[in-house]
């Protein structure tokens, strides 16, 4: 995962005139990354078994907690570009952070949907105010806010800079939001199934899915990603061009 | 003067009380504040009554009114700097530091007289007892300090850009959220208890989000004001 | 102190509004920015007092061989210009005073004093700004621009709103400050434009 991360950043440094390719390596990727979700989603609802207490209800395991986790990793890279906005006045960045927004946003969504759906069918409501389920929350807020902002300023730099403050400063605020929040409500998530700070009550099957899902969506939030990346270098160059 | 040795903080002490005559000439913040803060403790005094709520929701509704208010005048700082086209004569003078701080203190300063007022109303028309007075103003106190400096630099940024009113509250509640979320916890332990340790980790957390926030603030306000 | 201006560009979006300007002033000397409207003239003021940001070149100031870093030129310049608007609910007074103590300009009332004659204001110091009329408002930003005695005085649109009192008296600053400081004006005024030894031309 860091490996494509990497990869991304020297890719950007490069040079801004990149040529899209649909090279054999890419469509080897693709065509990869399809039979591996494939297999993911078979593995989740035919070949782990279930956990004890949550019944079948455990198959959303494999898509709630990487899609959620997505959404925190689109949150930091989006921060991570706003910083290199700033320190570098690239509008280019700033787009980036844009991109990594909207996907942010859409995971996000996803998020909160999966969990509302976990939530109603496990503890009998949509929603509860569970610390995790408020976290996801606040960072929707946070997303809608972002957009509102670049909404409301016409121009480009202006917009760049400020979205980019914002999406800095509400970073450096969230970290408080996870920590007060469990002392108010306790917690109803099936905590000592996932969390690896006590000790995972995973089966070995289990944790295998669930670790492949999580890496399978990781692999794909980091495609899209790139994708989106590419698709900003070529309105930059058409702009450019155009003058 | 002692203690105004070093230049940024002269600079903030100058700017804010810059602001606190030019607020005392026309009012508006303090206005708009204030009156609305009424309006919601009158509204929410009636619609729930003197002794039908518990001290839990009494406590989040003294945030509630608290958050509000602030979102209906705290950003006029600098929304008055831009509309009025003196940010420019402003920042010919003084360094953005100084400048952020003494906005930050002239919003603490409205945040606190606000509370002056509306408190020690909201303790009579809502029959509110709290047993550990010193936690709860302690937590008021601090949770002041929070929310004026997260305020005050959304503030900022919502001065530049076009629907600033709606803007503000929409971009200060997931940042302020911390600051009310723990402000609520803290009050509901002082209804109850009179120790300090009992509300500790609130009031730390207050304490950690106003560094942290103001910290943030200073080093990003620059690229907010001169863009 | 010397004024360098190196390359300035700058850029809206991807409007060029700034190509490639140079230039050098140093005491003694000024220089009138001339364009028609809409061709950056006020841009290149705003970047030059360190308003804006360029998106090319560099603002130099240079104090004996030392460059002087931004914050600390702000006290150096004294600058008039359409957009900056002192605070109307204020008196001229209250807004002079705060100016001046945060430029930690010493002999304050004496020096405002002296200036508002200089102004013909004398008399209407403790009036609030929105009651002066805009020619009134003209005459005290120079009040304002020349509170910190300005090392580099920069006018955008120097005579706009004045009536001849008031231009003879603007023209009378301009000449002192020609003689051991640095001037610069943007204007398309030909009568303003004698006031500059040279011209810089802004086309877009």
């Amino acid at each position: 995962m860091l490996d494509v991360e990497s990869k991304l950043v020297g890719y950007n440094k490069k040079s801004e005139n990149v040529e899209i390719q649909e090279t054999l390596m890419n469509k080897i990727w693709q065509f990869g990354l399809l039979i591996w979700l494939f297999l993911v989603s078979l593995a989740a609802f035919l070949w782990a078994p279930l956990a004890e207490g949550l019944g079948e209800y455990t198959r959303i395991l494999y898509f709630h907690v990487p899609v959620a986790w997505v959404t925190v990793l689109a949150f930091l890279i989006g921060a991570v570009y706003s910083i290199s906005y700033l320190k570098t006045r690239r509008i280019i960045y700033d787009q980036i952070a844009e991109s990594a927004g909207q996907l942010g946003l859409l995971y996000c969504v996803l998020a909160t949907v999966t969990g509302s759906i976990w939530a109603k069918v496990s503890w009998g409501s949509f929603w509860n105010w569970d610390p995790r389920e408020t976290s996801i929350f606040i960072l929707l807020l946070i997303y809608a806010a972002y957009f509102a902002l670049r909404s409301a300023i016409e121009e480009e730099e202006r917009k760049a800079v400020l979205s980019s403050v914002y999406s800095i400063f509400a970073f450096v605020s969230v970290p408080f939001f996870v920590f007060i929040v469990p002392r108010i409500y306790s917690s109803l998530h099936p905590d000592p199934l996932i969390n690896t700070q006590t000790k995972i009550n995973m089966d070995g099957k289990m944790l295998t899915t669930f670790l492949s899902s999580l890496f399978g969506f990781t692999v794909l939030f980091f495609w899209i990603f790139k994708r989106k990346i590419d698709l900003v270098k070529i309105k930059l160059d058409l702009r450019k061009m155009e003058n | 003067m002692e203690i105004f040795r070093l230049k940024l903080l002269h600079d903030a002490w100058l700017i804010f009380q810059k602001d606190i005559r030019q607020e005392f000439k026309t009012r508006y913040s303090l206005n708009a504040i204030f009156l609305f803060a009424l309006v919601t403790l009158v509204a929410v005094s009636f619609s729930i009554g003197t002794f039908t709520a518990s001290a839990d929701i009494k406590s989040a509704l003294l945030w509630i009114i608290i958050f509000f208010s602030a979102m209906s005048g705290l950003s006029h700082i600098f929304v008055r700097e831009e509309e009025k086209h003196t940010a420019d004569t402003l920042k010919l003078v003084a360094q953005p530091t100084g400048i952020f701080l003494g906005k930050f203190l002239f919003n603490l300063f409205l945040l606190f007289v606000l509370e002056l007022i509306i408190v020690p109303l909201y303790f009579a028309v809502m029959n509110f007892e709290v047993s550990g007075v010193a936690v709860f103003i302690s937590v008021l106190l601090l949770g002041s300090l929070g929310l004026s400096a997260g305020a005050t630099m959304t503030a900022a940024i919502i001065s530049k850009a076009s629907a600033k009113g709606a803007l503000f509250a929409v971009l200060s509640f997931p940042i302020l959220l911390p600051v009310i979320v723990a402000g609520i916890n803290g009050t509901k332990i002082a209804v109850k208890q009179v120790a300090f340790a009992e509300a500790g980790s609130e009031l730390q957390m207050l304490f950690a989000y106003s560094v942290v926030v103001i910290t943030a603030a200073i080093l990003l306000f620059d690229f907010v004001w001169n863009e | 102190m010397k004024l360098i201006v190196e390359k300035i560009g700058k850029n809206f979006g991807e409007k060029k509004i700034l190509r490639d300007i140079s230039f050098e002033l140093s005491p003694g000397k000024s220089a009138a920015i001339v364009g028609p409207n809409g061709s950056g003239k006020t841009t290149l003021v705003r970047i030059i007092c360190g308003l804006i940001r360029p998106s090319a070149g560099k603002v130099k100031y240079i104090e004996g061989n030392k460059q002087i870093v931004t914050q600390e030129f702000y006290k150096a310049i004294g600058l008039v210009g359409p957009y900056l608007e002192l605070y109307e609910e204020l008196t001229a007074r209250e807004n002079l005073m705060f100016f001046a103590k945060m430029k930690r300009v010493s002999n304050i009332s004496d020096k405002i004093s002296s200036l508002m004659e200089r102004l013909n204001l004398t008399g209407q110091e403790d009036d609030q700004v929105r009651t002066y009329s805009s020619g009134m408002c003209q005459r005290l930003k120079y009040v304002f621009a020349l509170i910190g005695d300005p090392k580099i005085l920069i006018l955008d649109e120097p005579t706009s709103n004045l009536d001849s009192d008031g231009i003879d008296r603007v023209y009378d600053i301009m000449n002192e400050q020609k003689k051991n400081n640095i001037l610069l004006i943007a204007t398309n005024n030909q009568m303003d434009l004698q006031y500059g030894d040279f011209q810089i031309e802004v086309t877009s």
